[in-house]
């Protein structure tokens, strides 16, 4: 029996940002349910990195293969089976917590209550859920941004920098959520500057800088 | 969930945000009725004129105002990563630009709605010819949106869009403020001839652009 294809797949991968070489030839594979620490200094490429295998950058020479998808034939394809916790919150600042979380959720074609559940999964107090998100703190707009991606069960989590904003605890439960998707066959691939969190969560690193990961 | 129910999923969710906001009541409205007034009083001392030009008073009334309207239903997607996350959504790109073009009809009809008792309060029109004058208002506001929707997201993108938008837009709308002031004027009873010519082509114009932003509406949305 052939092996399975990686959950993602660079191989000499370029994208650009503008005229601005992002990924100068990326190499990277991932199996499905590993859980890969992307670390690099500020500037490297490893949002880039995330945002291609989104599909939201394109990918101008090279392979990249993302759940079996060729990323340079239809980047769009992939999107429904991938969830992403980035830098901004994703939400809508003048929604209630509720609103964004059932917006998203049917959005994405799942119920509201597989919403509030992902919202109750990241403790997310209910007190907070009718209060406009713009009144939130960083750390509860991340907790909700991260409800918001829980919902979809997406099969590959793309996060960049999941633990910044969040106190002790939310830490301990965004490593604890990474296991778990892990142990239920998602991959989860994340950036982050907190090397001795990430290593205990990750499998392996990544090093990415200038563009060219190794 | 559908394509249809997609789009009323997108426009309730504008139609909500705009709720919450007021921006519509408190900035686009007040703007529109000011435009009018400045007008009233310019025109005031000739009111030949101003009976004459009622119908085009109004619809670039309209115009500017649109113009606000498309701005505001766009620049709430460019604000802290929601454009990435309806990328990601899996919404069918069609689905997200009938939902805009659905909520822009409802702002812009509520806001004419307005207009018009401001017309006929500070012009002294008579709305005469109602049938004919809400088949032009409702192809029109369709076209504006229509219009307006591909466009705001080709100028949200960019970073002068404020500045962009309304020299991207205004050409583009110069069919439906002619045939729409033509269309008006002969529902006033300000001119003879063939009213309902000039709803069909309001009409067909609408149709055109709803099919065009539909079918553009995915590779505006991506990134270049």
């Amino acid at each position: 029996m052939p092996p399975a294809s990686p959950a993602v797949h660079l191989r000499a991968a370029v994208a650009l940002l503008g005229r601005f070489p992002a990924l100068a030839g990326v190499d990277l594979d991932v199996d499905a349910g590993e859980v890969v620490l992307l670390h690099g200094p500020n500037g490297a490429g490893k949002t880039t990195v995330l945002r291609v295998c989104a599909g939201l950058v394109p990918v101008v020479d090279g392979e990249a293969e993302v759940l079996g998808v060729d990323l340079r034939a239809n980047r769009a394809a992939v999107r429904r089976r991938i969830g992403m916790v980035g830098h901004a919150s994703g939400l809508y600042a003048e929604l209630t917590v509720t609103e964004n979380i059932h917006f998203w959720a049917r959005a994405a074609g799942v119920g509201t209550a597989d919403g509030q559940a992902a919202l109750e999964r990241l403790e997310v107090a209910h007190r907070v859920w009718p209060l406009p998100v713009h009144a939130l703190s960083a750390g509860q707009r991340r907790r909700v941004a991260f409800a918001a991606m829980l919902a979809r069960r997406p099969e590959l989590w793309l996060l960049d920098e999941p633990h910044t904003g969040l106190d002790a605890a939310g830490r301990d439960l965004v490593d604890g959520l990474i296991a778990e998707a892990s142990a239920a066959g998602a991959t989860v691939l994340f950036a982050s500057h907190e090397l001795e969190r990430a290593d205990a969560v990750a499998g392996r690193r990544v090093h990415v800088e200038g563009g060219v990961a190794s | 969930m559908s394509l249809l129910g997609d789009a009323r999923l997108v426009a309730a969710k504008d139609l909500r945000l705009e709720r919450r906001s007021k921006v519509g009541l408190a900035q686009m409205l007040p703007f529109a009725l000011l435009v009018l007034l400045l007008f009233a009083f310019a025109l005031d001392p000739d009111r030949g004129v101003l009976d004459r030009a009622t119908a085009g008073l109004f619809w670039v009334t309209v115009l500017f105002t649109a113009v606000l309207a498309v701005q505001r239903a766009f620049s709430v997607e460019v604000d802290d990563g929601v454009m990435d996350s309806l990328r990601l959504s899996g919404l069918a790109p069609a689905a997200i630009y009938l939902g805009k073009v659905a909520a822009l009809v409802v702002q812009l009809a509520v806001l004419e709605v307005v207009l018009a008792l401001g017309v006929v309060v500070l012009y002294h029109a008579s709305l005469e010819g109602w049938p004919l004058l809400l088949a032009v208002a409702a192809l029109s506001t369709l076209g504006i949106a229509a219009v307006g929707a591909t466009y705001g997201v080709v100028a949200a993108r960019l970073r002068q869009s404020s500045a962009l938008l309304p020299l991207l837009l205004l050409p583009l709308l110069a069919p439906v403020l002619i045939a729409a002031t033509r269309g008006s004027d002969v529902a006033l009873g300000r001119e003879a001839g063939g009213g309902w010519s000039w709803a069909a082509l309001l009409g067909v114009f609408a149709v055109a652009y709803l099919g065009l932003g539909a079918a553009l509406f995915r590779p505006l949305l991506e990134d270049t």
